[in-house]
């Protein structure tokens, strides 16, 4: 570990100076929205700078946020739709990526092609036709418009693949002497070994789908079936900048759940979240 | 689907001529197999079709078609789609933001990942806690925290101008201003991306053998700067080159902030591609506008992910 040879003492303190001014800026958003949604109106309208509020208004910013705003709402639209998509990609995908790991059939390069062709298309791409799809199968504006299109991920066949490759070809062979189905193996023994690879497309997943905008504004219209990134949105929209207190007190719901996870995970966010780039 | 063949087909057949009955055996397993992939393979293989491979081809049908919403016939128009787009002030405008946006992003966005890992990876305590405040805005939901950008940069109650009228400096009403939309949306932009590129950065730099660094210490490079100019730096070459295609697919990529904060303007002096291809697709429905701009944003997203995807093969190599 000589590369960080221990800083002489100037080197140290220059090195956690910059490192907490950085840091600083990287935070300054979520500090300022923390404070403004625990402050009443009129010290949100004082010139004077301060964070903590004299008078904490957090019970009336929070309540209204939920009251006003259907936000817990949207949480749990966003919650409903990221598990539902998560299964359905976890279903469709581990099999097909075993197949392509583990077995041999005709179609297998042709598949694999078209693996890496949908790695290729950024989805916003996809947003004209799919809407198409949704119109001529009627489930505009319902839940089911949320989560069909994301229900296979190349992204995910991808990643199992790779990790289900590095898994000896013995073990599936022992498997399939003691009589276990293709598919038995694939639950009960591929995705067991492959949990690194599962948790991290889980993150990946998970983050990418609460924090979406673009596709369910064009999906879903009506307030009830908002995930919670267009439901901030569309509350900023009927608040038209003037009352910030509850829009903030939004918004940090909005961010907080992913925000513990990521306290709690960090190592695991990381790597989910950087993986994507790195097929 | 309980399929379950006994023996692996993967053995090849060893001498093709054996007895008939033998042959047809090894034939009969290895079509269970297929059989059993085809049924695993299938949901994924139909999805896939579905919801990627048929809508790339009908944006492609749309953007030369004369087809609107609703519409149950269309007429091949060529490129006529395309020469409206490539005609409109609109586009051309849409087109030169995201480039300067990008243009802007990427440097701010890579040198300061760089200089962050750096000095990350130059001391031993802490690091844990830095990487993490400094990867917070990749995962935090963009939508709300353009509200909270929004609030900072306020013209009245926000925190941004009193600072820089305490200081004396001019203010501005940051996003409401022609000259300044663009680069605060880029900020924001690098404010959320640079975590992203610092975390591939710290991965670089682990991937550094230390005989390197022993190597130069031996000629005579033992200040920090020495080495990072004679070793660091130059192994970071590939990486460096990686992250400016991953972090410029990204920027691209801009969205959210836009159409929360600006809706393109002042006047469109933020409008980017994706928001055109939002509203004249989904606002505007026109379909075959939308459509060409889909194709413009397609060939330029397929054109960084191959390079993306060339470089990171070269990485891999080169470790």
């Amino acid at each position: 570990m000589s590369r960080a040879r221990s800083l002489s003492r100037p080197a140290a303190i220059a090195r956690h100076a910059l490192l907490l001014a950085t840091g600083a800026v990287m935070l300054a958003p979520f500090i300022w929205m923390a404070s403004l949604s625990v402050k009443p109106p009129g010290e949100i309208f004082r010139a004077s700078f301060s964070l903590l509020p004299q008078q904490w208004y957090a019970l009336e910013n929070y309540g209204k946020a939920v009251t006003v705003a259907p936000l817990l709402r949207y949480m749990a639209n966003g919650a409903l739709v990221c598990t539902a998509i998560l299964a359905l990609q976890i279903l469709v995908c581990a099999p097909c990526a075993y197949a392509l790991a583990k077995m041999e059939f005709r179609g297998r390069g042709l598949l694999f092609g078209l693996v890496l062709t949908g790695l290729l298309l950024p989805h916003q791409v996809l947003a004209l036709p799919l809407f198409i799809l949704c119109y001529s199968l009627g489930i505009l504006n319902s839940y089911a418009a949320l989560i069909l299109p994301f229900a296979v991920s190349p992204f995910g066949i991808f990643l199992f693949r790779q990790f289900f490759k590095t898994i000896p070809d013995d073990i599936v062979h022992a498997a399939r002497l003691d009589g276990l189905s293709e598919l038995a193996i694939v639950w009960r023994i591929m995705l067991p070994m492959a949990m690194p690879a599962v948790i991290a497309f889980s993150i990946f997943s998970v983050v990418a789908h609460w924090n979406d905008l673009f596709w369910p504004l064009i999906a879903v219209k009506s307030p009830n079936l908002m995930p919670p990134a267009l439901g901030v949105a569309i509350f900023r929209g009927a608040e038209a900048g003037s009352d910030h207190g509850p829009l903030m007190a939004g918004a940090v719901l909005v961010v907080l759940p992913l925000l513990i996870a990521f306290v709690a995970a960090q190592r695991w966010f990381i790597e989910g979240l950087t993986s994507a780039s790195l097929k | 689907m309980s399929v379950s063949a006994q023996t692996v087909a993967a053995i090849p057949d060893p001498l093709p001529d054996r007895t008939p009955r033998r042959s047809s055996a090894i034939r009969m397993r290895a079509l269970r197999e297929e059989l059993a992939a085809l049924a695993l393979a299938g949901p994924a293989t139909a999805l896939l079709l579905a919801l990627f491979i048929l809508p790339v081809v009908a944006v492609f049908i749309i953007a030369l078609s004369d087809w609107q919403f609703g519409a149950r016939t269309l007429r091949f128009v060529g490129l006529a789609n395309f020469a409206e787009i490539a005609g409109d002030e609109g586009f051309h405008a849409s087109l030169l933001n995201t480039l300067l946006y990008v243009l802007m992003v990427v440097p701010g966005t890579v040198l300061s990942g760089l200089g962050i890992a750096l000095a990350i990876e130059s001391g031993r305590s802490l690091r844990a806690l830095y990487r993490a405040i400094h990867f917070l805005p990749f995962m935090a939901t963009l939508a709300a925290m353009a509200i909270a950008w929004e609030a900072l940069l306020h013209p009245t109650i926000g925190p941004v101008n009193q600072a820089l009228a305490g200081l004396g400096l001019p203010t501005a009403n940051w996003l409401r201003n022609e000259a300044t939309v663009l680069p605060v949306l880029a900020v924001i932009g690098i404010w959320q991306n640079l975590g992203f590129a610092m975390v591939l950065f710290l991965a670089g730099l682990k991937s550094i053998p230390q005989d390197l660094y022993d190597a130069a210490e031996i000629d005579g490079a033992d200040g920090w700067l020495d080495r990072l100019r004679t070793v660091t730096l130059p192994m970071l070459g590939p990486v460096s080159l990686f992250v400016v295609v991953v972090v410029a697919l990204r920027a691209f990529e801009v969205f959210d902030t836009v159409q929360i904060l600006t809706e393109g303007g002042p006047g469109r002096a933020s409008e980017v591609l994706l928001l055109t291809l939002y509203r004249e697709s989904f606002e505007f429905l026109h379909a075959g506008y939308g459509a060409a701009v889909t194709i413009v944003v397609l060939a330029i997203a397929v054109m960084l992910t191959l390079a993306q995807a060339k470089l990171l093969d070269r990485k891999v190599h080169y470790q």
